[in-house]
């Protein structure tokens, strides 16, 4: 009896919740400029994206690109730490505005949820000394290129480089980065984020992006049906990368500049 | 659940398997050769050389003894291009075993050297044997006879051992294994193969070295 009440009551309330939300059904955009925050999910654990700096402060690109977003809005940025398995729910369970958080973009996701326009780049590439002649995956005949044995971008890289290039495989990201910085190779393939944490350990041997081998750069994802946020964060990206603020971002975070075409 | 071997997926990526085998086996064998030959070397300088001589190989075989062979690989592959000597992954998988099986085989040789008493050398002197020929006859013969086996061990680990080479990208046994499950996650069938090659390989060793030692120093 008591269990039939229990079930009559969480139906009573489940239905008034459902019509509450939807007499309160408001663009997320005008929510968000009336409660003055918006709060945005961002990623602590992947440097140079987002990591917990020294002072025990998120920073990072998307960590940056969160603030520049609020500012423009003119109102405060609440940022919510996510990884990246929970960082679309945090989205649908409308605990967050919006997800900055390295986040590509594929069919099943967008299903989901909307992405805005790019605002980063992340793309698989080879890289390499400022002396190696490499501009095109043909240029890697008769060379030695480094890369982590299994990860993605040695797969692609094993479909791309010529048959007479020789590729060295490593056991991990580490020995990858250790081979290139101690000058055992001089190219390897990894993904542009491992290229900058060697540029910031080591300036002298900083790595060049000799070419792209696949691109999957980073969006902004938001709910479904909010069309007049979307068009405000496509609006900021838009301004943010005309007025130089994007390059910014990417010299900063990335220590390269924006690849051509982005 | 139970889960179903499929060996034949192993099959497109025979000819990794047998590159990292011939790898493994050459690796081995050069490294044994050149390993043992700085043991012999090193008993001898220990045992009879000048004291600074004695004291440094000392320092040698114990830096070379209480360190992981990971770390003494590593420190040859990364760590000495910052002193300008770069070598590749082969010649660092080389030297570093030597220089291990070089550290172990010292102590193992001049354990056997050590246990031939005075009275027999002065023997030899008073045979007007050089000193070579009383080193070699006297001496080393007898070691050897005496140590074979111990050495033969130290050998087959050194070999097994091998297996950290595929972490500094040379393209040995292991690595077959490694890229193979990179490849078709079949990390059971991969290992299983690697472990019954490894296993082979030390059966054959072993087989062949006491072979070689009842030929070299047989006894008497």
């Amino acid at each position: 009896m008591i269990r039939r009440r229990v079930v009559q009551a969480l139906f009573a309330s489940a239905l008034a919740l459902t019509c509450f939300t939807g007499a309160a059904r408001a663009e997320a955009l005008d929510d968000i400029l009336s409660a003055k925050v918006i709060r945005i999910a961002v990623p602590t654990d992947y440097p140079p994206f987002g990591a917990i700096g020294a002072d025990m402060q998120p920073q990072g690109l998307d960590i940056d690109m969160a603030r520049l977003i609020g500012k423009e809005l003119g109102v405060r940025t609440e940022l919510v730490a996510v990884s990246s398995a929970n960082r679309i729910p945090y989205l649908q369970s409308k605990k967050v505005d919006l997800v900055i958080s390295t986040l590509g973009k594929n069919a099943d996701r967008e299903k989901v949820i909307d992405f805005s326009t790019a605002y980063a780049p992340f793309f698989m590439g080879v890289f390499g000394v400022k002396s190696a002649a490499v501009a095109k995956p043909e240029d890697l005949a008769g060379k030695t290129i480094g890369a982590t044995r299994g990860a993605l971008e040695e797969q692609e890289l094993s479909k791309l480089a010529p048959a007479d290039a020789t590729i060295k495989r490593y056991d991990d990201n580490n020995a990858t980065i250790t081979a290139f910085v101690s000058g055992q190779i001089d190219i390897f393939a990894s993904g542009n984020a491992v290229a900058a944490v060697i540029a910031d350990r080591d300036a002298a041997r900083a790595p060049e992006l000799k070419f792209v081998m696949k691109n999957s750069p980073c969006f902004i994802g938001l709910n479904k049906d909010e069309p007049k946020l979307l068009a405000k964060v496509n609006e900021i990206i838009a301004k943010a990368r005309a007025d130089g603020e994007s390059e910014k971002l990417s010299q900063t975070w990335l220590r390269a500049p924006l690849p051509p075409g982005f | 659940m139970i889960y179903k071997l499929q060996f034949a997926d192993l099959l497109p990526y025979w000819d990794v398997l047998a590159r990292g085998f011939v790898f493994t086996v050459a690796l081995t064998v050069v490294s044994t050769m050149a390993g043992v030959l700085v043991g012999t070397l090193g008993a001898c300088a220990r045992t009879f050389g000048p004291r600074w001589l004695a004291g440094l190989l000392g320092a040698y075989v114990e830096l070379i003894r209480n360190t992981p062979f990971l770390v003494q690989l590593f420190f040859v592959y990364f760590g000495l291009p910052a002193a300008g000597l770069k070598l590749t992954e082969t010649q660092a998988a080389f030297i570093a075993m030597t220089i291990n099986l070089g550290a172990y085989s010292t102590e193992i040789i001049r354990a056997g050297s050590e246990a031939t008493p005075k009275g027999v050398i002065e023997a030899g002197v008073s045979l007007a044997m050089t000193r070579l020929q009383v080193l070699r006859h006297v001496v080393l013969k007898p070691a050897f006879q005496k140590v074979w086996p111990a050495l033969a061990s130290q050998i087959i680990i050194v070999m097994l051992g091998s297996s950290v080479v595929s972490q500094i990208s040379a393209e040995d046994l292991t690595y077959a294994a490694n890229f193979i499950q990179s490849r078709n996650f079949r990390a059971f069938e991969s290992y299983f193969v690697v472990a019954l090659a490894y296993l082979l390989l030390a059966v054959l060793t072993r087989a062949i070295l006491r072979a070689l030692g009842s030929r070299l120093f047989p006894k008497a």
